[in-house]
């Protein structure tokens, strides 16, 4: 399992998605994918069309900054986040 | 009792102004949407939903929709996509909302349907059905700048006819339901290079007169009148400080009165000289009266967009705009006198007027 952590952006635009969750999948677009499938929508919050993920979306496998073919291992800590610049 | 409820889009969210029929009180409530740049919002009566057009540089673009005037809001953006040649959907532009069906004019240029509220979206066209259409929809041959559709105007007695603005391109005219368009921009002007003979004009704004054949346009250069549903263009400048703005309407009783809010064409893009005003025409474009009673008129650099002002349909007119500096500005007399009815939102892109049961 990969404990994934989301931007506090998301949680409001689907129904009781948590901004913390455990993924069972083998790389970070797997991932998004899985819970695209539960929240209908989530993938195209995150990426565009490819996919890719979206200009002002990094994320981070074990601290790294990775994309979306990135292997995800058991244990691994995947966030996603959003640009941190804009007022 | 029928409440009058303004929809202001804004660059942080979506905000509701309402008031009773007399126009005079209003509550602000807001922000909605989670704060995503609401690019337009628009009511549909027969439905009861607000529909809002949103893009954000995090998530990308969706329309967000509520059922209950602002208490719950859901988004979706299936659908909204272009399959061919890797071009990304950045923004939706503008909403129309008609016959059970609400269409979405998109950027870059295309039209986008939604036949069940807004759950999904289908791509209607791209202006496929013009003739010069893939000369001019190569990006390497269009000007600089956003180019989408940001209006898509139907027509009142005829299903399947719309007119439609591309941003930089121009005007055109469906009469088969979106399958074949034909530029609408005769007579219009162009202070730039043009390489095609219909199109290349940048016309900002469209509006129907209550005569189905007068329209009115507000273009980067020039204010323009049409008897003829679009088929040909006669300028009405003169006698305005300034050739440039977005936002107009048409009064909705009086085929001959129109109102626009000329701006600075400049960077600045604001009223001129900081004094607000609007301007209005009582004689199909012949004449100007200057409409501030009520308006700041010292240090008042407001921008208003092309989405920015909305006239409701009472047998005298209110008259509303909102500003890139968060004011709302309303008119119960058909634009004589004005007051602030809303000092501090986020900068203003859009306001319609709607009125609900």
């Amino acid at each position: 399992m990969a404990q994934l952590r989301l931007p506090p952006t998301l949680p409001p635009l689907f129904a009781d998605l948590p901004r913390r969750l455990d993924v069972d999948a083998p790389t970070v677009v797997d991932a998004i994918t899985q819970l695209d499938e539960r929240w209908p929508g989530l993938l195209d919050r995150l990426c565009e069309r490819g996919p890719a993920l979206r200009q002002h979306i990094h994320v981070y496998v074990d601290g790294r900054r990775a994309d979306l073919d990135a292997a995800l291992a058991d244990g691994s800590r995947v966030d996603v986040i959003a640009a941190i610049s804009g007022g | 009792m029928p409440k009058t409820v303004l929809l202001v889009g804004t660059r942080k969210g979506c905000f509701l102004l309402t008031s009773d029929a007399d126009r005079r009180d209003w509550e602000v409530k807001g922000p909605y949407c989670e704060g995503w740049p609401i690019y337009h919002a628009v009511y549909d009566r027969a439905g009861g939903t607000i529909y809002a057009a949103a893009a954000s540089e995090w998530h990308g673009t969706t329309v967000w929709r509520s059922p209950d005037l602002g208490e719950t809001w859901e988004q979706s953006s299936e659908g909204l996509a272009y399959d061919d040649g890797g071009r990304n959907l950045t923004k939706v532009s503008g909403l129309t909302v008609e016959d059970g069906r609400v269409l979405a004019g998109a950027e870059p240029g295309g039209i986008f349907a939604s036949e069940d509220g807004g759950k999904t979206w289908k791509l209607l066209s791209r202006l496929e059905g013009h003739p010069g259409r893939a000369a001019w929809d190569e990006p390497e041959n269009q000007p600089p700048g956003h180019l989408g559709v940001p209006a898509i105007i139907p027509h009142p007695n005829d299903s399947g006819r719309y007119l439609a603005i591309i941003q930089g391109i121009g005007a055109f005219e469906t009469t088969d339901d979106f399958r074949t368009w034909t530029a609408r921009n005769q007579g219009l002007r162009a202070d730039w290079p043009r390489e095609y003979d219909d199109v290349g004009f940048c016309v900002h704004k469209l509006v129907r007169s209550p005569d189905v054949d007068r329209l009115y346009q507000q273009n980067h250069v020039g204010m323009h009148r049409s008897d003829d549903g679009g088929n040909s263009w006669t300028e009405i400048t003169d006698g305005l400080p300034t050739e440039f703005g977005f936002a107009a309407a048409a009064h909705p009783h009086d085929r001959d009165t129109f109102y626009v809010v000329p701006l600075d064409p400049g960077h600045g893009r604001t009223m001129p000289d900081g004094k607000a005003a609007v301007w209005r025409t009582q004689d199909a474009g012949n004449t100007w009266q200057r409409l501030d009673k009520g308006l700041p008129q010292q240090d008042a650099y407001l921008g208003v967009l092309r989405e920015g002002m909305a006239i409701d349909k009472e047998d005298e007119p209110g008259l509303y705009f909102g500003t890139s500096t968060g004011q709302v500005f309303a008119s119960r007399d058909a634009g004589d006198s004005w007051a602030e009815v809303a000092s501090y939102l986020p900068s203003i892109s859009s306001v319609e007027v709607a009125v609900v049961d």
